[in-house]
């Protein structure tokens, strides 16, 4: 979508940045609207296109913020620049929201057996 | 956006209502009848009118069942309706007639085992919709001002950029509309989930607040009760990981105006404004929830009295409704580019920095203009008119706290 390695935060309460395009390590820029103090942030990981990147560290069992709204809590200590998704945070409502499959997306609760 | 704007010549109805297009409904009141009403509505249709059809797929009947075809019978854009039922079923096609007759539509009705079958039924159903079109081409138009607009709200087939663009310009171009005193109905509270603070923050009055924290409880008990929330393994590809997350990128099309409360099934908004509405059903009559799609919300959002529809998609989508115009926004480039021929506004260039908000709602309010004009949606030009009325139960008077599905 945008060539360059661009991340999107939509506020400034947001510790999360979206990538606009497939991040590879290194410095990144912001857009959107971001505090100073987050810029600045080089990803220690590629970032696939509409992923997250955390803009700071994030202890274990943080609230991880976008639209000024916690979407989750981490699951371990993440640090600025990585990847944050399935691996290492999970929803506080969703009963289903450990049983992904990290790698595949796939629930891992249903069996795909007969009786 | 100006309370004053003159959108479009409206097509005025009896009642005093104006809408965007002048259709002759052909509405069936049972699964039996269906066939006929498509018969008629395929017809007609070869024939470039603008005839369509809709109905009760149950041979049942429920005060939600009977409303939504009543708001439907005298929906703005209806000006002329023909009910057809096959003679045994619950819903009377004939006190619909009536219904619309009393609220200025043009409307006849017959039962199919009474005309003797499918043959004469469908001489009988051409003879009376022609006779109603001829009576509808004379239909007198009026200007029609922005404040008499009331606009849906809807997503489907979400990406990150739903959240971040095309949901976001939605969410700008209802605060003008609000702004300006028009009125605006957005859905999905069942992907409000984990929302409960910033949608409580939105309350008009503390009857709204009541209404939505009502809503919102029983949504939680829903998800929780099927282990079933709407976020599913190809929105995480996409990047999104909880349902939170993909909550807010839904709610963020309703703006930032306060809610002036939640809308029931069919429900029409009592004053202008912005408002909420519930299309979760109050109690267990699986598995009829989950048996929907975008397509399906949408015949609610104009159940609800919608001209026109906006629907926000991130992967893709194609869909339309029979009554009112949908049009389609995406914020994904990829996909605006692949589905060109079906997507009618791109507001990608919100993400690339090429373009602001307030470009791109002013652009987009211009876009609306031009629907309420006439122009045709993609979705129009290309035939879509999907989604089927739900056989669902809500209490007949009130928002409910719970729903039944624990029981």
């Amino acid at each position: 979508m945008v060539s360059t390695q661009t991340a999107y935060v939509v506020t400034p309460e947001d510790n999360v940045a979206t990538a606009l395009g497939d991040i590879s390590t290194g410095k990144i820029q912001l857009t959107g609207t971001y505090s100073e103090d987050k810029n600045g942030v080089s990803a220690l990981q590629k970032i696939s296109f509409g992923h997250k990147i955390a803009l700071c560290a994030i202890g274990k069992g943080e609230p991880i913020i976008k639209y000024g709204c916690i979407i989750g809590l981490s699951t371990t200590a993440i640090s600025k620049g990585e990847h944050v998704h399935l691996h290492n945070m999970k929803s506080c409502y969703d009963q289903r929201a450990e049983t992904f499959d990290i790698q595949t997306t796939s629930s891992t609760d249903m069996e795909y057996k007969l009786y | 956006m100006n309370a004053k704007d003159v959108l479009c010549q409206g097509y005025l109805r009896p009642d005093g209502s104006k809408g965007i297009r002048n259709k002759v409904l052909v509405l069936f009141t049972v699964e039996c009848s269906m066939h006929l009403c498509q018969k008629i509505e395929q017809h007609f249709q070869k024939l470039g009118q603008d005839v369509e059809t809709i109905g009760n797929p149950s041979c049942l009947d429920n005060q939600v069942a009977i409303r939504r075809l009543l708001s439907y019978s005298v929906h703005p854009n209806v000006g002329a309706v023909l009910a057809i039922g096959l003679g045994c079923e619950y819903v009377r096609p004939d006190k619909i007639a009536a219904f619309a007759k009393e609220h200025g539509r043009v409307s006849d009705w017959f039962y199919i085992q009474e005309q003797g079958g499918t043959e004469k039924g469908f001489q009988r159903g051409i003879k009376i919709v022609q006779t109603m079109l001829d009576t509808l081409a004379a239909t007198p138009k009026e200007p029609m001002y922005l404040h008499e607009l009331v606009i849906g709200a809807e997503c489907g087939g979400s990406d990150f950029t739903s959240g971040l663009a095309g949901n976001a310009l939605v969410g700008s171009l209802l605060d003008g509309l609000v702004d300006a005193g028009a009125t605006c109905v957005f859905e999905e509270l069942s992907e409000a989930v984990g929302l409960k603070n910033q949608i409580m923050k939105r309350a008009a009055t503390q009857q709204a607040a009541k209404e939505l924290a009502d809503t919102y409880n029983k949504t939680v008990d829903f998800c929780n009760a099927f282990r079933q929330y709407s976020i599913s393994p190809g929105n995480m590809v996409g990047g999104l990981t909880t349902i939170e997350e993909k909550s807010m990128g839904a709610f963020a099309k309703s703006g930032q105006r306060p809610i002036q409360g939640v809308l029931k099934i069919a429900q029409h908004p009592p004053h202008k404004g912005l408002w909420a509405l519930d299309v979760l059903p109050d109690e267990r009559l699986t598995p009829c929830f989950y048996q929907v799609g975008d397509a399906t919300h949408m015949t609610e959002l104009i159940a609800a009295g919608s001209h026109l529809v906006l629907l926000v998609t991130g992967r893709g989508h194609v869909v339309g409704n029979p009554i009112s115009p949908v049009l389609k926004i995406t914020g994904n480039t990829e996909t605006f580019n692949k589905l060109k021929d079906d997507i009618d506004f791109d507001a990608s260039p919100l993400l690339s920095g090429k373009a602001t908000m307030p470009q791109l709602t002013k652009k987009l309010y211009q876009t609306i203009t031009e629907i309420c004009q006439g122009e045709k949606t993609h979705a129009e030009r290309l035939g879509h008119r999907e989604g089927f009325i739900l056989f669902n139960y809500q209490h007949p008077n009130q928002v409910v706290k719970t729903c039944q599905w624990n029981s």
